[in-house]
């Protein structure tokens, strides 16, 4: 059975599929890829499902050797990559031939990569999913981030052909993203100075961010009244906050529920652009209607439809 | 059975919804909550990725380029308004056996000086009452417990532990709860139970479901370390 073999884990490299949905009624985070257009683009490109499971790789890569040939694509962030010997492109389909090693090198530009590999990750699926939650402790490898000496299994599945050519990558951040959100679903719980705050400040993405949710720093958003609410669902790309008026933006590992008043949330067209962002980018949130959320939605579609030839 | 007159749908961006119930801990806005999810569940669970009950709200998570967010909504306002008279659906009552002692309960003195009463006093008013399955959310099979006693609704600490073991049971304001997994946590602790709200292993790996009461029981230490 063909492998990748971990020879180094990378700073935070973690197998993910497009999440563990259904189970957040009893709990379950629903996980998945920070950034899903490229992991779903890194799957189109070497003939994968899109639900296939990919490695998600966060700022510094990993160092992975093959057993048996692989048919691979990394999309997302944008880095220096050698597939044995020969440099490979992101956005492109590559060869890893049988005992070559495809190593991460310099990040160009994002901050979170997908590699996908003809056939998907074929990790036994946990609840359903194969996706990795590190904030419970759910998923392959006992939902913890692969290392030194793992194998990964390389699945028979693919029914697609591999596609020539470059795809549609994701435009990827330069120091920083405009983020289009909708308000709320608390809004009123803020101070209209805080709601047109929110959309006027600029916030920075701090060390104390992950896939559980980004901590941003910037001016105060002030509560019209208290800050605490009864807990309620707390959706993806939602933007929480709690007393101290620092917001939170929640991302792919977010827990299920919180209890802190939610004044936007950002569009699942941009969520991918926000999975591309690390600790000292800028924000700013940008008002948006949910008739342009569609059309954005059908935008970034038609361009994942438009990837290869 | 108090019926709740208010109830809107917000979006929650652009692929999901919420209802907002009257925003109260209330058994009978719960119990119309969830009769809403199951109805949801029933007429169109296989074209919503998730559906999540809370104290007072119901979020139902789509595809929004498979399912059009304004259809959605509008079937989400007339489901609302046909569940006004929904019945409480009858859950299970589970027992569940907690050791208050020593090393297992930090806080239950912290707990007992909100209260102005003794340890086995909290310990009798925690146990004094089942409790209802208001929401699950947190972490895996981790369920929200209300209402405790007000005597003992003691606030969350002033700063969360880092480490909160699988099994601690705390409370937080009206509400208890007991730790699936050993994660950071602000409720004061006041005991230990051997039960595993969530076992993967098991064959039904959730202990407690929405609409399910909980029962405390006291148990002493050495009960305690036989289940443990």
């Amino acid at each position: 059975m063909a492998e990748l073999h971990v020879v180094r884990g990378g700073l935070l490299t973690t197998v993910q599929d497009l999440g563990r949905w259904g189970g957040q009624g009893r709990g379950m985070p629903v996980a998945g890829p920070m950034d899903v257009y490229s992991h779903r683009l890194a799957n189109r490109l070497v003939g994968n499902d899109e639900s296939a499971a990919a490695l998600e790789i966060t700022l510094t890569g990993p160092e992975l050797q093959a057993s048996g040939d692989l048919v691979c694509a990394v999309s997302g962030a944008e880095f220096e990559l050698l597939a044995g010997e020969r440099r490979v492109t992101c956005g492109r389909v590559f060869m890893l031939r049988h005992n070559e090693r495809l190593r991460f090198g310099r990040r160009v530009a994002g901050a979170r990569a997908a590699l996908a590999v003809r056939g998907g990750i074929g990790v036994a699926p946990v609840f359903g999913s194969r996706a990795t939650s590190l904030a419970v402790g759910i998923g392959p490898f006992g939902g913890r981030a692969i290392r030194a000496e793992d194998r990964l299994p390389i699945g028979s599945g693919g029914g697609g052909e591999p596609r020539a050519g470059s795809a549609a990558s994701l435009p990827l951040p330069d120091g920083g993203a405009r983020l289009r959100a909708i308000p709320g679903p608390q809004e009123e719980m803020f101070t209209t100075a805080a709601r047109e705050l929110f959309f006027t400040a600029r916030f920075t993405v701090t060390p104390q961010s992950n896939r559980m949710g980004y901590r941003l720093e910037g001016p105060a958003l002030a509560h019209a009244g208290s800050a605490d609410m009864l807990s309620d669902a707390t959706p993806l790309g939602s933007v929480q906050v709690p007393k101290s008026g620092q917001p939170i933006l929640l991302m792919a590992d977010r827990q299920t529920t919180g209890g802190y008043p939610k004044i936007a949330t950002i569009i699942s067209a941009d969520v991918p652009l926000a999975g591309q962002l690390a600790p000292g980018d800028w924000i700013r949130f940008v008002p948006c209607s949910r008739q342009e959320a569609m059309d954005a939605l059908h935008n970034l579609e038609r361009r994942l439809g438009a990837g290869g030839t | 059975m108090s019926v709740p007159d208010e109830a809107r749908v917000a979006p929650a961006g652009d692929a999901a919804l919420v209802v907002q119930f009257t925003q109260r801990i209330d058994p009978g806005i719960n119990a119309r909550a969830m009769a809403l999810a199951r109805a949801l569940q029933n007429r169109w669970g296989a074209i919503l990725r998730d559906v999540v009950v809370a104290y007072c709200s119901v979020t139902v998570y789509f595809d929004p380029i498979r399912v059009d967010g304004r259809w959605l909504e509008s079937e989400l306002e007339a489901m609302t308004a046909e569940t006004r008279d929904a019945p409480a659906a009858a859950g299970a009552v589970v027992d569940v056996p907690v050791c208050y002692e020593g090393e297992l309960a930090p806080d239950l003195e912290r707990v007992a000086a909100f209260g102005r009463c003794s340890p086995e006093e909290v310990v009798a008013l925690h146990t004094g009452r089942t409790y209802r399955v208001y929401m699950m959310g947190f972490a895996p099979g981790f369920a929200y417990l209300a209402e405790v006693d007000a005597r003992i609704a003691a606030p969350r600490l002033p700063t969360p532990r880092l480490t909160v073991p699988a099994g601690a049971v705390g409370i937080a304001g009206p509400q208890t709860g007991i730790y699936p997994l050993e994660t950071p946590g602000g409720w004061n602790i006041i005991g230990r139970t051997a039960l595993k709200p969530y076992d993967p292993q098991r064959g039904t790996p959730f202990l407690l479901r929405p609409g399910d009461s909980v029962q405390f029981v006291s148990i002493p230490y050495d009960a305690f370390e036989g289940q443990a």
